[in-house]
């Protein structure tokens, strides 16, 4: 292999990394100017202003910004955290047992492949309405339905699969328990695999969208994109500074996540691949 | 800090504090909301109280049910089922298939079609089959019926095909029989069946009422929505440009993602730093996507785009106000936002390619280009279907966020009296009709399950190319 550094591919690896941050970086740019800055002719593109702070401020204090990334994130959470563990017993269950209609139950949990939520929203909310959940307690009306999906139950019965036998014949001799055995056995052994499952359901979570529209919560019930799309009519003309504020601060968690938790994402899929 | 190569807890200890703070935060959660799941729970049980109201609900429909119709459903089904399944055999091994008898398959094959028919003929009352039904409603009838009896013959086809193994497969290696498997499933079951089943159900079945003329609710309408669907014309105008922006942003997200994880993969200095600069998009919103695209594609000098081409070019378009510019504007905002998981995924592919194979290849005089799109490419086959699945499901319903901030009313008018919009598309046009109030609530359920119909082809698809591949390759 050749080692010389090779300029060219930096060059180009550098381009087109400054190219699909284009519209990010002009964002930022924009978050930074007040009303009538972001409306002159030529367009301000650098220096930053000064306005960065006070959109931000603006964004909390009359937008209840606080309030919906807190929601939008203890939902997140309670999604991944409980979607991890349901998957994960369903798996338990799928390759570590045999039982009466096991596959009935797989092919139930497989033909949900073909059920996407985004084109229930209409039925699902008159059930949520139905129970309440709406007007009650919003909170279990953007959890519940997404706490079970094929997706995890299938990627966790896949890593399962390729764990080796021997490991449940010494934990049998031990007398561990089905439990025991998910918990001191299985876990350690799935992280790289729960890293990738929380970072999908994650950041799908925190895009959610449609779903709290169809709730018709009350403002400061809502999630996180609901907040950064109501920005875009606050006055009589769109406050772009503050929108792109908006945008900005309502990425920073999911990116913060996702360069985190990066790492295990692709050795996650990377396992999967190895069936 | 002063000493890292001893963390201050063992990693089982970090292990133990990470699923003590899991489980103790979804308590947390969860416990102050037990009355709210209590109406979870009371809604179960009213449902499995009415099941054996819904047994006898169908014996008596089908005990009162006009014997001819019924009998059509069940002949087409079994003629829809004998040839299906004669043509599976064909496929696969006719000498492996049902241990090669074949007439037994085909007749299995009838009688599952004849049963499977029943699934949807029943909802919807063999309608279709009633001597006064137009043909366009007939016609509708025959494909329900057949999706009907697929849904019966796909498992009756892989039992037929009985993969060889899978019985002798694993029959060490499991925990002793017991009640556990099933109180591990039972909060998978719950969810999917009272969050996805139920509501697709329900969907299935309002999208067979409508208002008929003067009665002010909803009553059974057999197929005319799906008929009055194909007919209107704002209908149609919003799937063609579903189609094509779909097309567009697979395409151009497809590409770019390929040619910009090609030159990621190359082995320089930095690699993994440009990969997280190259990434990073995935974790960025439709809804921000749009927002910012919306500041960009700005009319007049203030606008990014505009400002360039007015002071290069002199022209200023009205990316946002022209029926044949605004569906680009979506389909540039929806490439930006699929490309850093197309490259993620394509990076990853590019990883697992064997180098030996390339390195062969080289050997034998093949240049850059040829090894490229004779080896590389073809290996990548799997992940690019991976991707048209998720980038195709993106434009179909993800790209709501997208559409709704760039063009909040449907996009620039077109079309007689104006009613269609360059970008309303499916998705977009379905959650509009949603909460419009006046509209009828049978014709919005027709869209969402011809929507549904077409994701569930590419899924279908996506299964059977990842089946195929697993049994040839391993």
């Amino acid at each position: 292999m050749n080692r010389r550094p090779r300029y060219g591919i930096h060059l180009a690896l550098i381009v087109v990394c400054l190219g699909m941050a284009c519209p990010a970086l002009y964002a930022l740019q924009v978050s930074t100017l007040t009303l009538e800055e972001a409306f002159t002719i030529p367009p301000k593109l650098f220096p930053p202003s000064t306005d960065f702070v006070s959109n931000v401020r603006t964004l909390f204090d009359g937008q209840h910004f606080g309030r919906l990334i807190a929601n939008t994130l203890t939902v997140a959470l309670v999604v991944v955290v409980g979607k991890t563990a349901f998957a994960m017993l369903a798996g338990l269950a799928f390759v570590y047992f045999q039982f009466p209609g096991k596959w009935v139950l797989f092919f139930f949990v497989l033909l949900t492949l073909l059920m996407p939520t985004e084109l229930l929203l209409v039925p699902l909310s008159n059930l949520i309405a139905d129970l309440r959940w709406a007007s009650d307690d919003p909170q279990l009306a953007l959890t519940m339905p997404f706490l079970a999906s094929a997706l995890g139950v299938f990627l966790f019965r896949q890593h399962f699969r390729n764990i080796p036998r021997e490991l449940l014949e010494a934990a049998q001799i031990d007398g561990a328990g089905p439990l025991r055995y998910l918990l001191w056995v299985l876990l350690p052994m799935s992280w790289n695999v729960i890293g990738a499952h929380a970072v999908i359901q994650f950041i799908s979570m925190w895009h959610q969208y449609a779903w709290p529209i169809f709730l018709q919560l009350s403002p400061e019930d809502q999630l996180i994109q609901v907040g950064v799309r109501n920005s875009v009519i606050s006055g009589t003309q769109t406050d772009f500074g503050l929108l792109m504020a908006a945008g900005v601060v309502a990425s920073i968690p999911p990116l913060v996540f996702f360069v985190l938790l990066q790492k295990q994402f692709m050795s996650g899929f990377a396992l999967m691949r190895d069936k | 800090m002063d000493d890292d190569s001893r963390l201050p807890i063992s990693p089982q200890a970090a292990q133990r504090v990470l699923l003590g703070a899991a489980l103790g935060f979804l308590l947390v959660f969860f416990v102050p909301r037990l009355d709210g799941l209590a109406a979870l729970w009371d809604l179960l049980r009213d449902a499995i109280a009415g099941l054996p109201g819904f047994v006898v609900d169908v014996i008596d429909y089908y005990r009162a049910a006009p014997g001819e119709q019924v009998a059509y459903s069940a002949l087409v089904g079994a003629i829809f089922g004998a040839v299906t399944t004669a043509l599976v055999a064909g496929v696969f091994d006719p000498a492996r298939f049902a241990h090669g008898r074949t007439w037994l398959a085909v007749l299995a094959g009838a009688g599952a079609g004849a049963l499977g028919a029943q699934i949807l003929m029943f909802p919807a009352q063999h309608c279709t089959y009633a001597s006064d039904i137009g043909g366009a409603q007939f016609r509708v009838g025959l494909v329900v019926t057949a999706l009907g009896a697929l849904a019966l013959l796909v498992p009756v086809w892989t039992l037929l095909r009985g993969r060889p193994g899978a019985r002798v497969q694993h029959v060490a290696g499991h925990f002793k029989r017991s009640p556990l498997p099933y109180v591990f499933l039972v909060p998978t079951v719950i969810v999917l069946a009272v969050f996805l089943y139920y509501p697709a159900a329900q969907i299935m079945l309002v999208s067979l009422r409508r208002k008929i003329f003067p009665l002010p609710q909803e009553r059974f309408a057999c197929m005319q929505n799906y008929v009055d669907l194909a007919s209107d014309a704002v209908y149609r105008n919003s799937f063609a440009s579903t189609l094509y922006i779909t097309l567009f942003v697979v395409l151009f997200s497809l590409a770019i993602a390929l040619a910009i994880a090609v030159l990621a993969s190359q082995k320089v200095k930095w690699a993994g730093v440009y990969r997280t600069l190259l990434v990073w998009p995935y974790a960025i919103s439709p809804v921000v996507t749009g927002v910012i695209f919306l500041s960009m594609f700005r009319e007049g000098g203030a606008g990014l785009l505009n400002w360039a081409l007015g002071s290069t070019l002199g022209i200023n378009p009205g990316w946002l106000t022209d029926k044949d510019l605004a569906p680009w504007v979506i389909v540039a905002a929806s490439v930006w936002n699929l490309l850093g998981f197309n490259v993620l995924f394509y990076i990853a592919g590019l990883q697992n390619i064997p180098t030996d194979l390339l390195e062969a290849a080289s050997l034998d005089g093949a240049g850059r280009v040829r090894r490229f799109w004779r080896i590389t490419f073809p290996l990548l086959s799997p992940f690019t279907f991976f991707l048209l699945v998720t980038n195709v499901t993106y434009s179909f319903y993800g790209i709501y966020g997208v559409v709704d901030t760039l063009t909040p009313q449907g996009g620039p008018r077109f079309g007689p009296g104006g009613e269609s919009g360059a970008t309303n598309v499916l998705i977009f046009k379905l959650y509009k009709d949603a909460f419009d109030t006046g509209a009828p609530a049978g014709l919005g359920a027709a869209q969402a399950v011809v929507l549904f119909l077409m994701v569930a082809t590419f899924t279908v698809l996506q299964f059977r190319f990842l089946e195929r591949r697993v049994t040839y390759e391993g």
